[in-house]
């Protein structure tokens, strides 16, 4: 099965490249110091962490010592803003709507514990818009946190635009750059932020490792307290091992750049390919956009029998559907773009990586319309005005648990 | 992604009786489409029983594979004996639905019900 396995969720998670895995090896087996420790073992396993921060650094144009390892994204993201947050005391954040949950449920808590947050608006194209950013800035905002690419339609955000609006007015400036690290350059100091999310596991390397950059002369708080390890703001004995990997990670990703153009080049075949099916919608900016992501509603069906289908093909894919989500609720990124509930739940994402091939795409190209037409001609509905004649009829809205969960 | 037992998967991947009945005796309608789950179940009746019904289901696996169970309960059995099919029964069947999933299974029994109705209304005029 894993042999002929398509892989297409790459956003979700990635195969370690084996080159990075034969890097991490000895750091179990043979240099297994604490970095730490004075002895030799120790310091084995100590020039290993900095030369993977010098990697990491590379990724982004940063300083070795301006990079703080993480256990990944999510902490990335909440020492970011907690750190800020509790460095401020009290003040106003300013943040979007088609954030990763890491970074909304972070505001999200603080709001309820004496902050003021503000949630940017995106256009249709899912593009944060500025001038509404740009008026939500007032005397006490302290922190600006926009992703640089969004998770789940790819569109790239204005980072550099936004440091500008901050700079002027001395505002931190963090962006979430899990998902557009290492597929478009990123260089810490044009684009002007403050801190930068990262996490090992989208770039090929291996899960429960990340970084945030903090920018020298930016002060934050450690959201955890203990034996003093990365500058004090990340205590616990690093994860050498995983840090290693992550570092191999980011110095191949960094070298093999260029494999971008390869992946764009097969994500616009399917892109071209699936926009052909009938009553289909991309999601997100045809420009804007990261080089691997594709996102489409194809509409009057439901996504998640559509990953059910295409799984059974061997085809790993996603959705934003409602009901393959944990909550019922649709996608929170699909309907701040305008996406009507209906059109969300007809979503699906594909998302590549340097490991996929040209023959594959034919194969999704093959499959995708195939699972589209099964799960349609089991739809009572063929148009859009169909739908909303039995939502003005038909609609149910029981008494059941039903109603109030879906 | 709740995982779902093999019967759902069954019935999922083949479903039974779908479709659309043109002649039907009575069409039962449920669900709301901006939360994605909708059904239609169509019934024809002969001497007092169901003698043919089809679905058809906008909506996650658990809708398609409950609409489909549905119809293997509803077929051929009398008017009585099909208002009787109950929700759980629909569950039951499948072995169990994932907690989160059983309102899909609610959703086809309502279904048979109003399509009853609607026969009996039809019977009626
Ligand atoms: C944009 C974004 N931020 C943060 C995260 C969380 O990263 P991690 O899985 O390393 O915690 C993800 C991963 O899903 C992501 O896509
Ligand atoms: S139709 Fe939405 S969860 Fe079943």
């Amino acid at each position: 099965m894993s042999t002929s396995r398509i892989y297409l969720d790459n956003a979700a998670t990635t195969k370690v490249d084996p080159n990075v895995l034969a890097e991490m090896l000895p750091y179990f087996s043979d240099k297994y110091g604490n970095a730490s420790s004075p002895h030799s073992a120790g310091s084995e396993a100590r020039e290993a962490l900095e030369e993977s921060r010098a990697r990491v650094a590379a990724l982004i144009g940063a300083s070795p010592e301006e990079v703080i390892f993480t256990s990944g994204g999510t902490e990335s993201d909440n020492l970011a803003i907690f750190g800020a947050a509790m460095k401020k005391g009290k003040g106003h954040i300013i943040t979007s709507c088609i954030e990763h949950p890491a970074v909304l449920n972070s505001c999200e808590y603080l709001e309820k514990n004496g902050f003021q947050v503000t949630y940017a608006p995106a256009d249709s194209d899912g593009i944060v818009k500025l001038d509404a950013l740009e008026r939500s800035i007032r005397p006490g905002t302290f922190l600006i946190s926009v992703m640089q690419a969004n998770n789940e339609i790819g569109s790239i955000q204005p980072i550099r635009e936004i440091s500008n609006l901050a700079k002027a007015k001395g505002i931190l400036v963090h962006t979430d750059a899990v998902q557009s690290a290492g597929k478009i350059g990123i260089d810490v100091n044009s684009l002007g932020v403050d801190m930068l999310s990262m996490s090992s596991h989208k770039i090929h390397g291996p899960k429960g490792v990340g970084a945030l950059f903090v920018k020298k002369g930016v002060q934050i708080l450690p959201i955890s307290r203990g034996g003093g390890h990365e500058k004090g703001l990340r205590s616990g004995t690093e994860n050498v091992s995983g840090i290693v990997g992550f570092g191999a990670a980011a110095r191949l990703a960094k070298e093999s750049m260029g494999e971008m153009e390869r992946v764009k080049k097969m994500r616009d075949r399917l892109m071209g390919g699936l926009l052909k099916v009938e009553d289909t919608l991309l999601n997100g900016s045809r420009t804007q956009r990261l080089p691997n992501n594709l996102n489409i509603s194809f509409k009057f069906i439901e996504g998640e029998g559509l990953l059910l289908l295409l799984d059974a093909e061997g085809i790993c894919v996603s959705t934003g559907s409602a009901c393959s989500s944990k909550s019922l609720k649709p996608s929170h990124v699909l309907l701040a773009i305008g996406r009507s509930p209906e059109d969300a739940h007809g979503s699906l994402r594909l998302t590549l990586s340097k490991f996929n091939s040209d023959g594959e795409m034919g194969k999704v190209l093959d499959s995708v319309p195939r699972a589209v037409e099964r799960l349609r001609s089991m739809s009572p509905f063929k148009s859009d005005s169909q739908m909303k004649q039995f939502s003005d009829k038909h609609a149910t809205h029981e008494d059941d648990e039903h109603a109030g969960i879906h | 992604m709740p995982a779902y037992t093999d019967k759902v998967m069954d019935h999922f991947m083949h479903p039974r009786n779908m479709g659309e009945l043109t002649d039907a005796d009575g069409v039962g309608m449920v669900g709301n489409p901006t939360c994605g789950d909708v059904m239609y179940i169509y019934i024809k009746v002969k001497g007092n029983r169901i003698d043919d019904i089809r679905f058809k289901t906008m909506g996650c696996a658990a809708a398609i594979a409950t609409s489909s169970m549905l119809t293997e309960l509803a077929k051929g059995k009398t008017i009585e004996e099909a208002k009787k099919i109950s929700r759980g029964d629909v569950a039951s069947s499948l072995g169990g639905l994932p907690p989160i999933k059983m309102h899909c299974s609610n959703l086809a029994a309502d279904a048979l019900h109003k399509a009853i109705e609607d026969y009996e209304n039809k019977k009626k005029a």
